[in-house]
């Protein structure tokens, strides 16, 4: 074989340099450490993630928390049953209860910085509207979680054996799901709402995850229709692997990317579905507190007391929008053909070298 | 002397990634004439292909361009958006390499070309189809009326590419770009497709950039050659002083790394003069069907297939694609059913076999795939990768199994450490070697190798090839060594088997099939392979061309 003797060495280098350039940004990385380096990039979500995070935290501390065995005291000193005076001073225009946060400093004649007796104001009866608003975003949150969760595994578990299997098992499930999608969910939302609104919120966001997983397991299916074709699937055949083994190991976290930014997109949807539900009535009802329904009860007070319809709206907004945000980072960050583009500080620094250079 | 129709001074381009400036192609000086092709050659990431693009500035826009382009004596760098527009078509053609993805599915070729026409001249729909027609009846494509309305994928590999060269002839171009026009086809039709463009050269008098990483296409084509490496140019010359007085050691080592049909050493068995030991695999009128699918009919994809492999022999199956050999390929191991006919691995009859039946086969089989881009799961690590059919098999665990992952990455070439490594991490080369660290971890009596260096670069594969003979020789498994690539199979394999249609046209030993082919097809396959050797290569050409008139 003298037609095959000769230097390696010089070789190995070229081996190397295949995609050199275009493999520069990932050199060295896993995948998942690629996809975090470019969700960093991503400045608006990653300021979501701290906003998500910082509400929540500040939402789920404020009032007393029980969860099984545990019970953690609120820092906020009412709860939503307590129905302190309603105050009457010191109100524009005449109303009561209105708000009492401030921002303005006691040297230029405010209230000082801080959130006084009742920062959010008060309802009707007096009770204290800053706890009612942290109750209700509470619930926001906690439905927006649990349909990600159910709604999630169903989605990926019906998509991925639809997707793997193909055939009569595909046929029937897609049928099936093609069936859900055509019930609009907020007529399923009102008549879960109707007949199981007062078992609670939680019960209200399980059953909306029993009927949001459509979009989600049709992704999943194309992903795995994709993915099966492909040769380490074969491989992995070869090598004596199950079908559970295929799916799972091989085939799902390979479509981890589709999942995750469907499910953050799907848990936005459901708080919007949430309130509209609470809205209308057929959500959540009284005695517990959502943010829908706290909208909904007060929407006659628009023009007289509007920041009981402020707060709420803003709580909802401020989810919704960071999960969409968070949603759209992770779908950058997921997409391989994503290619950083350039910034202007990018461009500027280009600019100055090629001027350099001549 | 006529002046160039393109002139390329001090160009460079430089991409920006992370930060930083990183040059494709460096201090490019280089002039096309008319009437002549320059190639430029080198291997995957060499920036070939940006020079072409840069050329016209079609770059992606993290690229950056100095230097200067000339042609037909204007400027083309910091030109208006206008000016290119007006030059790109008209002036400049370009040939991709993938006619499927270059020309768009949802419009049939005349409308395309006819678009092409209405974008750069004044004409009407009927003068326009007119020329079309015309365009499509110089570049061969058979009933161009009828042609015409097709659509691209109602058309063959060979057809597509024609198409696409009638396009680009549209304008009557003073340049024609050809990014690796051939690469995608296989060997007969690209012979086709090179004589059609050397037929219009001489024709239009156009001057051709030709992009290729296949010397035999180069010898075939070129007037004059530049050899790039990593964004430069390593050595400029004439086709003949490039082939044979190449004075860069890169260039030298390029063309000894190309393999060349009929010149590697005789292979013998070790049991020749023996008799013969029971055959590892044995196909007997095997006949492969893929089932209708909707209102698509089935499919027979190989028909009375008979095949026998012995231990510890190569056999090499050719064909060109859609012939049915990965098909074989893969209903060997079990991943394809056979419909009818019996199918034998290791004594075992596994035609009808289930499921459970074939995981106790799967044991003494491996396969090595094609794409070493999609053979790898991306989100596992090459160790767990190599290490699964061990762990599967449960002959080991933890420690010993790490241990055995190690030893294969010994002989595999590769670092322990690219244990952890993920496979976007490794080069092409790099991938398929794991893959063959994959398909050897059980030590198999049988190996499928399905294409192994299609995709790889010359210098890539010839050292792959030296390291799957070498563990070969040592592990002495039995090889179906699967290829288009006359010249790999002839440095491997023991026994050749041709295939077309499905059907076996011919089998025997690797020197009576190459060098004495019995066949009408072997021999056409044989003679449309390209030499590196532009002087053999002109005889070969004239042979094969009187041969068709």
């Amino acid at each position: 074989m003298a037609l095959f003797k000769r230097k390696n060495v010089e070789l190995a280098s070229a081996d190397a340099s295949e995609n050199a350039i275009a493999n520069k940004e990932t050199e060295g990385l896993s995948q998942r450490q690629i996809v975090v380096k470019r969700f960093l990039h991503h400045k608006v979500a990653v300021a979501s993630v701290f906003v998500l995070v910082t509400l929540t935290l500040f939402v789920y501390t404020a009032l007393d928390f029980k969860l099984g065995p545990w019970k953690i005291h609120g820092w906020w000193k009412y709860k939503i049953e307590d129905i302190p005076e309603l105050r009457t001073a010191d109100c524009a225009g005449g109303n009561v209860g209105c708000p009492t946060w401030s921002l303005r400093p006691k040297f230029l004649g405010g209230a000082g910085i801080g959130f006084g007796e009742h920062p959010f104001g008060q309802d009707d009866i007096g009770r204290d509207y800053f706890a009612l608003v942290m109750k209700g975003a509470q619930r926001s949150i906690m439905v927006m979680f649990i349909v990600g969760i159910v709604g999630g595994t169903l989605g990926t578990i019906i998509g991925a054996i639809a997707g793997f299997f193909r055939g009569t098992v595909d046929a029937v499930l897609m049928r099936f799901t093609d069936f859900v999608i055509t019930i609009p969910s907020i007529i399923i939302g009102s008549v879960i709402g109707f007949h199981f609104g007062n078992l609670g919120a939680t019960f209200l966001a399980l059953y909306l995850g029993l009927f949001s997983w459509t979009g989600l397991s049709r992704l999943v299916r194309g992903e795995f229709l994709k993915l099966r074709e492909l040769e380490f699937v074969d491989a992995a055949r070869v090598a004596g692997a199950s079908n559970r083994r295929i799916i799972f190991k091989h085939i799902l976290p390979n479509a981890v990317g589709v999942i995750i930014v469907t499910v953050t997109l799907l848990m936005s949807g459901a708080i919007l579905l949430e309130t509209a539900l609470s809205y209308i009535g057929f959500g959540v009802v009284a005695p517990d507190v959502s943010l829908g329904l706290l909208i909904s009860q007060y929407q006659d007070s628009f023009t007289s007391r509007p920041y009981l319809f402020w707060y709420p709206g803003f709580f909802i907004i401020a989810i919704a929008l960071s999960v969409n945000f968070i949603g759209d980072g992770l779908r950058d960050a997921f997409d391989p053909r994503q290619r950083r583009r350039l910034t202007l500080k990018d461009r500027r620094v280009g600019r100055a070298e090629k001027k350099a250079v001549e | 002397m006529a002046e160039p129709v393109l002139s390329v001074k001090d160009f460079t381009v430089e991409f920006w990634v992370d930060g930083v400036w990183y040059p494709a192609a460096v201090d490019m000086n280089f002039d096309v004439e008319a009437g002549k092709v320059t190639a430029i050659v080198g291997e995957s990431g060499s920036g070939k292909s940006t020079t072409a693009m840069g050329i016209m500035n079609l770059l992606a826009s993290n690229a950056r361009t100095q230097g200067s382009v000339k042609i037909k004596g204007e400027e083309m760098i910091g030109a208006p958006a206008s000016l290119l527009r007006k030059f790109r078509g008209k002036e400049v053609a370009y040939i991709f390499q993938e006619p499927m993805t270059a020309l768009n599915p949802v419009y049939t070729i005349g409308f395309q070309i006819v678009e092409t026409l209405r974008n750069h001249f004044d004409i009407g729909p009927k003068e326009a189809r007119i020329r079309a027609i015309e365009l499509l009846s110089m570049v061969e494509i058979p009933d161009p009326e009828k042609s015409f309305e097709k659509y691209p994928h109602q058309l063959s590999g060979g057809q597509r590419q024609r198409a696409m060269i009638a396009q680009a002839l549209a304008c009557d171009p003073a340049l024609l770009v050809a990014d690796e026009p051939t690469t995608a086809l296989d060997v007969t039709v690209q012979a086709e497709i090179l004589d059609l463009m050397r037929g219009l050269k001489t024709r239009l008098n156009s001057a051709i950039l030709l992009i290729t990483h296949a010397m035999g296409v180069v010898a075939d084509m070129a007037d004059d050659i530049l050899v790039m490496k990593d964004g430069k140019v390593v050595e400029a010359g004439s086709a003949d002083a490039i082939f044979n007085r190449p004075s860069h050691p890169y260039t030298q080592e390029l063309l000894a790394a190309v393999p060349k049909l009929g010149h590697s050493a005789k292979r013998t068995l070790e049991f020749a003069t023996l008799t013969k030991p029971a055959p590892v695999l044995t196909l007997e009128n095997v006949t492969i069907e893929y089932p209708k699918r909707g209102r698509i009919p089935a499919f027979t994809a190989v028909k009375n297939f008979n095949l026998e492999i012995f231990p510890g022999e190569i056999v090499g199956l050719v064909g060109e694609s859609g012939s049915g050999k990965t098909t074989v390929g893969r209903a060997s191991i079990g991943l394809l059913p056979i419909k009818e006919g019996k199918l034998t691995m290791a004594g075992t009859d596994i035609s009808h076999a289930t499921q459970k039946e074939l995981s106790k086969i799967r044991r003494h089989t491996g396969i090595v795939f094609q794409d070493p881009a999609s053979s790898l799961n991306p989100r596992l690590p090459i160790g767990e990768s190599i290490g699964e059919p061990i762990f599967l098999a449960g002959v080991a665990k933890n420690q010993e199994l790490n241990h055995m992952v190690e030893d294969l990455l010994d002989q595999v070439e590769l670092p322990r450490s690219y244990r952890n490594r993920y496979p976007h991490e490794l080069s092409g080369g790099q991938r398929q070697r794991v893959g063959i660290a994959r398909a050897l971890a059980l030590t198999p009596d049988l190996l499928i190798a399905d294409e192994p260096t299609s995709a790889l670069d010359v210098s890539v594969q010839a050292r792959f090839l030296d390291l799957f003979q070498g563990i070969q020789e040592k592990l002495k498994f039995a090889c179906l060594f699967i290829s288009h690539d006359l010249a790999v199979v002839d440095i491997l394999s023991h026994r050749v088997a041709v295939m077309q249609d499905g059907l076996l046209v011919e089998e025997g030993d690797r020197d009576a099939i190459l060098k004495n082919p019995q066949m009408e097809y072997t021999r056409k396959l044989i003679e449309a392979v390209p030499v590196p050797d532009p002087a053999e290569q002109a005889l070969r050409r004239a042979a094969r061309l009187s041969k068709k008139n």
